[in-house]
């Protein structure tokens, strides 16, 4: 009788000590697991300073006729508290909206700030915000799509692991708390292996199916930095298409607050 | 002597260019497009043309290139016009000729240049550093390069500050005699006339400070110098016939402009205070944009824009259409791959009514159509302003193609 005891204790430690990790994740609530999944994410994105890549934008209608977009992106990373990243976007493609700039600030507590510059007028213009399920530059992404990816923006619930083609992934649902959004929520496959965002699926505000989205080819810079150098976004609805193919990222170029100042769109051209 | 002017600055900025090292990946941009006009009603003077198709066609090459990592860039934008019934409207200038330095917060720039100032969409009152190229489209947005030393300090607290040095006046450009959109009588362009007595050679000064605070962007300028706005004075040219002369005095101008911006709303004041142009004046430009996103379930966007504009100048001061007058207008923004827009609104006061339907649509990738038509209705035949127009209402087409 001892010994069967004993056997059953050695059984449990055993069991109790390789399932450390997994008890903790047990204890959770699947908000909470969800939340932690979405925070190692972007704790894994983040730390690059600041970026540049340039980017053609294809768009593709039903019937499969394409244009292209080209631009720059510049983003700056901002540590501060209740403060988002800052991004700055410039055409050049096509020819009729070269050097049209797009300036975002983000915030974590209130709603971003926006200014648009327009060469042919020499204008800086400061836009409304609440622009965030509206088409970027004609495409399937809207701002929010593009802009809005801070942890502190969504409400989150881990829904289940699955396999995500060879990998095996976190499926986690986030509900944007911010408001304009044009969602009601989406899902996100995350991989288990690096932490990176693999495939989106996009609610409309009647919760339809509105949009997929897939990271693809996924390239590790400086051993840390993990980016997709393509991104395809199928519209269900329209079953227009847009794909984002990135040239290499430059990390930590010397870019500083200086260049996204709305007074430095004017020192654009 | 303006071109002689900007010939000299141009001359000064390619060998400043010329004693650099090669510069790196110059971009060559620009477009060349005709733009047919169409006058709707026979003209209001005899001399003027009929109604109908008025051809014309523009070329706006442009240059740019940089060095030192983009610390030092260089712009050449050039712009020519034929106009088959306007001699006047015939014609080139130098949009912009610069090297600009960027000096760590400090930024340099040595040249010809346009810079705006303003948030308002139906009048730029505050926006006085280049002179209008009215020739172009009596909207005021046409602007001529100014030659200019400005300096500029950026400080995260502080925001842009820009000093503007600005030698070498540049005269308004007016339709000729025998053209249409001129006033009810011929304004006479090679006899200006100046209150400095150094003429178009006097040396103008400008500081503005802009920063963002918020939800508040903040704009305040000052100018000191030759006015851009002529007055006009009757004269009789050698032929013997009746002729305004424009004359160009010296003023002194403070300027606001301010722009709050809360979810879809955008609140618009311009205002300026104004001395040298008869007694002193303010005036200003208030009002919104609202903007609906989406509409009706679609990517497009509806913007509906109210401004009030009124401005306190006497008959002694160079006229105005902006008095006490009310804009109106919608921009509808389909968010398509050809970004198609469509503009339509109208400025409103007791001297008649200006309304404006402006369209565009980029054709395939590198080609843009545009049709913009405006309307003159219940025009006072006695407003200094608005008289001349009376029967010019007009449509023009625009198809451009850009390099």
């Amino acid at each position: 009788m001892k010994l069967v005891l004993r056997i059953l204790a050695l059984a449990l430690a055993t069991t109790s000590a390789a399932s450390a990790q997994e008890a903790a994740n047990q204890a959770l609530t699947p908000e909470e697991k969800g939340r932690s999944i979405a925070v190692e994410a972007e704790q894994r994105y983040e730390g690059f300073g600041n970026s540049i890549v340039e980017l053609a934008m294809t768009l593709s209608n039903e019937e499969g006729r394409e244009r292209t977009r080209r631009l720059t992106w510049k983003t700056l990373e901002v540590d501060l508290q209740g403060e988002g990243d800052k991004s700055l976007t410039i055409f050049h493609e096509p020819r009729d909206i070269e050097g049209t700039a797009f300036l975002t600030h983000t915030h974590i507590d209130r709603d971003d700030d926006q200014w648009l510059y327009l060469p042919s007028l020499k204008r800086v213009k400061r836009i409304a915000s609440a622009n965030k399920s509206s088409a970027f530059a004609g495409s399937e992404f809207a701002y929010e799509d593009l802009l809005s990816d801070e942890v502190e923006k969504f409400d989150f619930l881990w829904l289940r692991e699955e396999a995500c083609g060879e990998l095996q992934c976190h499926v986690v649902q986030r509900v944007p708390t911010y408001r304009d959004s044009g969602y009601s929520r989406q899902v996100v496959w995350i991989d288990q292996s690096e932490f990176r965002p693999q495939h989106i699926d996009y609610y409309d505000r009647e919760n339809r199916l509105l949009k997929t989205l897939e990271f693809e080819d996924y390239r590790l810079y400086h051993d840390r930095f993990w980016r997709a150098q393509q991104m395809r976004m199928n519209n269900i609805l329209t079953r227009k298409q847009t794909t984002l193919g990135f040239g290499d990222f430059d990390f930590r170029t010397g870019l500083t607050e200086r260049d996204f100042d709305p007074a430095a769109l004017r020192r654009l051209r | 002597m303006a071109h002689r002017l900007l010939q000299s600055t141009l001359a000064v900025v390619l060998a400043a260019t010329c004693g650099m090292a090669v510069a790196q990946s110059p971009d060559v941009s620009g477009f060349l497009g005709v733009e047919p006009r169409v006058f709707v009603d026979e003209p209001a003077f005899p001399e003027q043309p009929g109604a109908g198709l008025s051809p014309s066609a523009v070329v706006a090459p442009e240059l740019r290139a940089d060095w030192n990592d983009g610390d030092d860039q260089l712009t050449v934008s050039l712009f020519a016009r034929y106009d088959g019934d306007d001699d006047n409207r015939t014609h080139w200038d130098v949009r912009e000729a610069y090297w600009r330095r960027n000096l760590g917060d400090w930024t340099m720039l040595v040249g010809v240049n346009r810079v705006f100032w303003g948030v308002t969409e139906s009048r730029h009152l505050v926006d006085i550093v280049n002179q209008t190229d009215l020739v172009e489209d009596i909207d005021e947005e046409d602007k001529l390069g100014q030659p200019m030393i400005s300096l500029e300090h950026w400080g995260p607290e502080t925001g842009s500050i820009t000093v503007y040095v600005m030698p070498g006046f540049r005269e308004r450009t007016f339709p000729a005699r025998d053209a249409r959109l001129r006033g009810p009588l011929p304004v006479d362009t090679d006899n200006a006339e100046y209150e400095s007595s150094a003429g178009n050679g006097r040396v103008d000064w400008a500081l503005r400070w802009s920063q963002t605070r918020g939800n508040w962007d903040l704009g305040w300028s000052g100018f000191y110098g030759t006015g851009r706005e002529p007055l006009f004075v009757p004269r009789t040219d050698v032929n013997g016939n009746a002729v305004l002369v424009p004359r160009y005095e010296v003023i002194g101008q403070l300027g606001a402009d301010i722009q709050y911006t809360t979810d879809a709303w955008l609140w618009k004041l311009e205002a300026i205070g104004r001395h040298g142009h008869g007694s002193p004046f303010a005036a200003i430009v208030a009002g919104f944009e609202f903007t609906v996103f989406g509409l009706r379930g679609t990517s497009a966007d509806l913007g509906l824009l109210a401004e009030y504009l009124y401005d306190g100048r006497d008959d002694s001061a160079p006229p105005t259409y902006y008095d006490a007058a009310w804009f109106g207008g919608a921009r509808w923004s389909l968010n398509d791959t050809q970004d198609t827009t469509v503009l339509a609104g109208a400025v409103i006061n007791d001297a008649g009514s200006i309304a404006i339907l402006e369209a565009a649509r980029r054709l395939g990738s590198s080609w843009k159509l545009a049709v913009e038509a405006r309307l003159f209705l219940d025009v006072d035949v006695q407003d200094p302003y608005l008289a001349g127009y009376r029967n010019d209402s007009y449509v023009t087409l625009s198809i451009a193609r850009y390099l």
